[in-house]
């Protein structure tokens, strides 16, 4: 079942093409693309066989003895690590179960990095095999001075605000060209993401390597988005809502897509993390450049907005996109590149977000609403509001678990953003204007 | 392959009472896409208002089943303004988002710890249905129904979720022709001349809003007690877009739209799982495996909900003109 586990380099290299295949043919030839897939197939596993399975390191030392705990469903069973740090158990039926991980069982000195995750949840409802990740880490059972704990939820909240920002840019750069709120957004995140896994993790690809290779894809996929679909329905002259809906069911469909082609488990983009302790902070290498680069693609962005011909005229069609026309800006080629810088920032967004938080095919979808409330809160259509959203909605994400349960952040955030479209409609930076 | 029980079973959801559950958030999405023009991205968590506001209370404030009803009931209309009074001031746009935002958080509510207490957590509640089974007037055996059999439970349930379908949809075509219905096309007409005529296009929409919620929480209801259980993960966003696409199959500002709609959607989906599955176990469909079938079976609802929009907006019965709600 689980063909993209362990496959050799040809097998991915047919996944891989057929991948591109998918692009090409987007809309015309599933079931064509799919054979491609499965031609690569190892032997599937017996039908109706279902597995829940995970691999526990510290610091890329497999753990072993470490007991899991699984339930649901009338289900009750025991799984332990074994000297790979491999751990897995069959169990007899779809659903969701429960998986607990017994914090006693670990080595002296190893926690969870995310300490208070020590339950985790999978659905195997649609899919046949779930991995479950506990990332482990220092342990961080000892209680910290309040003090310490915001610095450090400050610094979750920086790091996360920045990925957000990244993907939420192009979402409001998109909106303010063409009026269209897309909500496939989120795919964009995640084909950025399984494509980094798939040419770094799989075929074995330097990681700059793949990761230049993705953006470029990614570009190209806002590209032929833009061309293949958006295009013509502006021809057509489909209503903005109706386009919104039709964003929907593209959003379906590229994600079952991609459930298709990269099964239901979440995949370990790269494994190295150098732990780096800044004071009370304590973070990885990857989190720190991943930081780094975002501030430099924003900074980018700002500059290409502000400064560039290209960019101003990109602000004008936001603007008032006839009076653009008539000023002789071509409004198409303006929205073509915009879709372009669109998917290139989403993508990169992907990547570090896959890098970081790991990925799997509901990635993107899962940080969609995220988007979206950081692009409304900062005010629709504008570019640099959306950065102040995505960096709001990141500490209001962060700093809510210091008062309330973690399972809630996420409702925090999107709380936070009906309480300020109560007091301030047009968002932070948005401009005043009566509307509705 | 099993041709005649392929074709019995996707017989068998013209009147399975799930599709009258979603007949019904589809009749109440009608009221508010279709006549009224609000993108409400967040029915399912309209149906789940409903659904737990009367489990809890049955279980919790142990409160008799119509008492319950009554209260989840009035849950999805205090939902309803919660939504609304920040929302229905601004762009259309600003509602879908706040409300599928509000139904995921009404969602993750639901799910933690924190009120498991109450809501069962991700485990959700069940034994709640005691006293409506015990309604059940239905002699205890099986009936036969054209080629199907079923048990009396199975018939009570089919029996009022389809009456239940009737007095809506009868409640919409009542409302929809009274001056009330025609302020609420007029809105989504145009707003503006709707205000220039000192109606108070606000109030309306909120009205709408409830009155549309009200039908998704009966139907959230019906489909706890048919399940007997209600868990939060029934809830998600894929509730709410099949809710669209049986919407928009049928028709947006019809009452006969979604009841058709629901029944093509049904038949069509146990349809294709029937014969694509059929195919696979017989070896026909050699790169696909049996989990596929099921991801495949999304992918043509999303693929449906984006040809439907682009090429039949008006859907199986309504009237193109009726559809040109926006610039």
């Amino acid at each position: 079942m689980n063909r993209l586990m362990n496959p050799s380099r040809t097998r991915a290299t047919v996944v891989f093409s057929a991948l591109m295949m998918m692009f090409a043919v987007l809309f015309s030839s599933l079931p064509a693309t799919t054979a491609n897939a499965a031609d690569a197939t190892a032997t599937p596993a017996p039908i109706g066989q279902l597995l829940i399975k995970g691999t526990l390191k510290n610091n890329n030392e497999p753990v072993a003895g470490v007991e899991m705990h699984i339930t649901g469903d009338a289900f009750d069973g025991k799984a332990t690590s074994g000297e790979d740090g491999k751990w897995q158990i069959e169990v007899p039926k779809k659903g969701t179960y429960k998986v607990e991980i017994n914090l006693e069982t670990l080595p002296e000195g190893v926690g969870l990095r995310d300490a208070d995750k020590s339950v985790r949840e999978v659905d195997l409802n649609i899919t046949s095999t779930a991995a479950v990740l506990f990332p482990l880490g220092k342990d961080m059972r000892v209680v910290q001075p309040f003090g310490e704990q915001v610095v450090i939820r400050a610094f979750a909240g920086l790091n996360l605000g920045l990925l957000l920002a990244l993907a939420a840019i192009g979402i409001s750069l998109i909106f303010g060209t063409t009026g269209l709120n897309n909500f496939a957004h989120g795919e964009m995140v995640t084909f950025g993401a399984l494509l980094t896994w798939l040419l770094h993790a799989q075929l074995g690809l330097d990681l700059i390597v793949a990761a230049v290779i993705t953006i470029a894809l990614s570009a190209g996929f806002g590209w032929l988005q833009d061309a293949s679909l958006w295009k013509p329905l502006r021809k057509r002259r489909l209503g903005l809502n109706q386009m919104m809906i039709v964003s929907i069911g593209f959003s379906i469909v590229l994600r079952y897509l991609m459930l298709i082609f990269f099964e239901g488990d979440t995949k370990v983009l790269s494994g190295e993390f150098s732990p780096v302790e800044i004071g009370p902070i304590d973070t990885t290498v990857t989190s720190l450049i991943s930081m780094g680069i975002s501030v430099v693609a924003l900074a980018a962005v700002a500059y290409f907005l502000t400064r560039t011909r290209l960019g101003k005229a990109a602000r004008a069609v936001s603007d008032n996109a006839s009076l653009a026309a008539a000023t002789g800006i071509d409004v198409e080629r303006i929205i073509r590149i915009i879709w372009v810088v669109a998917g290139a920032l989403t993508g990169l967004a992907g990547i570090l977000y896959g890098l970081q938080f790991q990925a799997n095919w509901l990635t993107g979808f899962a940080i969609l609403l995220l988007l979206f409330a950081s692009v409304t809160l900062g005010g629709l259509g504008t570019a640099l509001g959306a950065t102040v959203g995505a960096m709001i909605i990141g500490f209001v994400v962060e700093m809510s678990s210091l008062f309330m349960p973690t399972d809630l952040k996420y409702a925090a955030s999107l709380i936070i953003l009906i309480v300020v479209l109560l007091v301030r409609p047009q968002g932070v930076l948005g401009k005043k204007q009566r509307i509705g | 392959m099993d041709w005649l029980s392929i074709f019995n079973l996707a017989l068998g959801e013209l009147i399975s009472p799930i599709t009258a559950v979603f007949v019904m958030c589809a009749i109440g999405l009608s009221v508010h896409f279709g006549y009224t023009g609000l993108l409400n991205f967040g029915q399912a968590a309209f149906a789940a208002v409903g659904a737990y506001g009367m489990a809890i209370s049955i279980l919790t404030f142990k409160v008799p089943l119509l008492g319950a009803v009554a209260i989840g009931l009035v849950a999805s209309a205090v939902f309803a303004l919660i939504l609304g009074i920040p929302t229905l001031r601004l762009r259309a746009d600003y509602l879908a988002i706040v409300t599928i935002a509000t139904s995921e958080v009404f969602r993750y509510l639901m799910t933690t710890i924190g009120f498991a207490p109450v809501t069962g957590g991700s485990n959700g509640l069940s034994q709640f249905g005691a006293e409506f089974w015990a309604m059940n007037p239905i002699p205890v055996g099986e009936y036969a129904l054209g080629p199907f059999s079923y048990r009396h439970d199975q018939l009570f349930i089919i029996i009022l979720a389809w009456l239940l379908v009737a007095v809506c949809a009868v409640l919409v075509w009542l409302l929809m022709r009274s001056p009330w219905g025609r302020v609420l096309k007029g809105i989504r007409e145009d707003e503006d001349a709707v205000r220039s005529l000192g109606k108070n296009v606000f109030a309306y929409k909120i009205q709408a809003l409830i009155l549309g919620g009200l039908f998704a929480s009966l139907g959230g209801m019906v489909f706890v007690l048919n399940l007997s259980n209600v868990q939060p993960q029934s809830w998600g966003t894929t509730i709410t877009f099949m809710i669209w696409t049986v919407l928009l199959l049928g028709g947006a500002a019809t009452v006969l739209g979604p009841i058709v709609g629901g029944m093509v959607f049904f038949v069509l989906l146990s349809l294709t799982q029937g014969i694509m599955s059929g195919l696979v176990d017989a070896g026909l469909l050699p790169f696909l495996t049996a989990p596929q079938v099921g991801q495949i079976r999304f992918l043509l609802i999303g693929l449906a909900l984006m040809l439907l929009v682009i090429f039949r907006p008006q859907g199986i019965f309504g009237n193109k003109k009726e559809l040109q709600f926006n610039g």
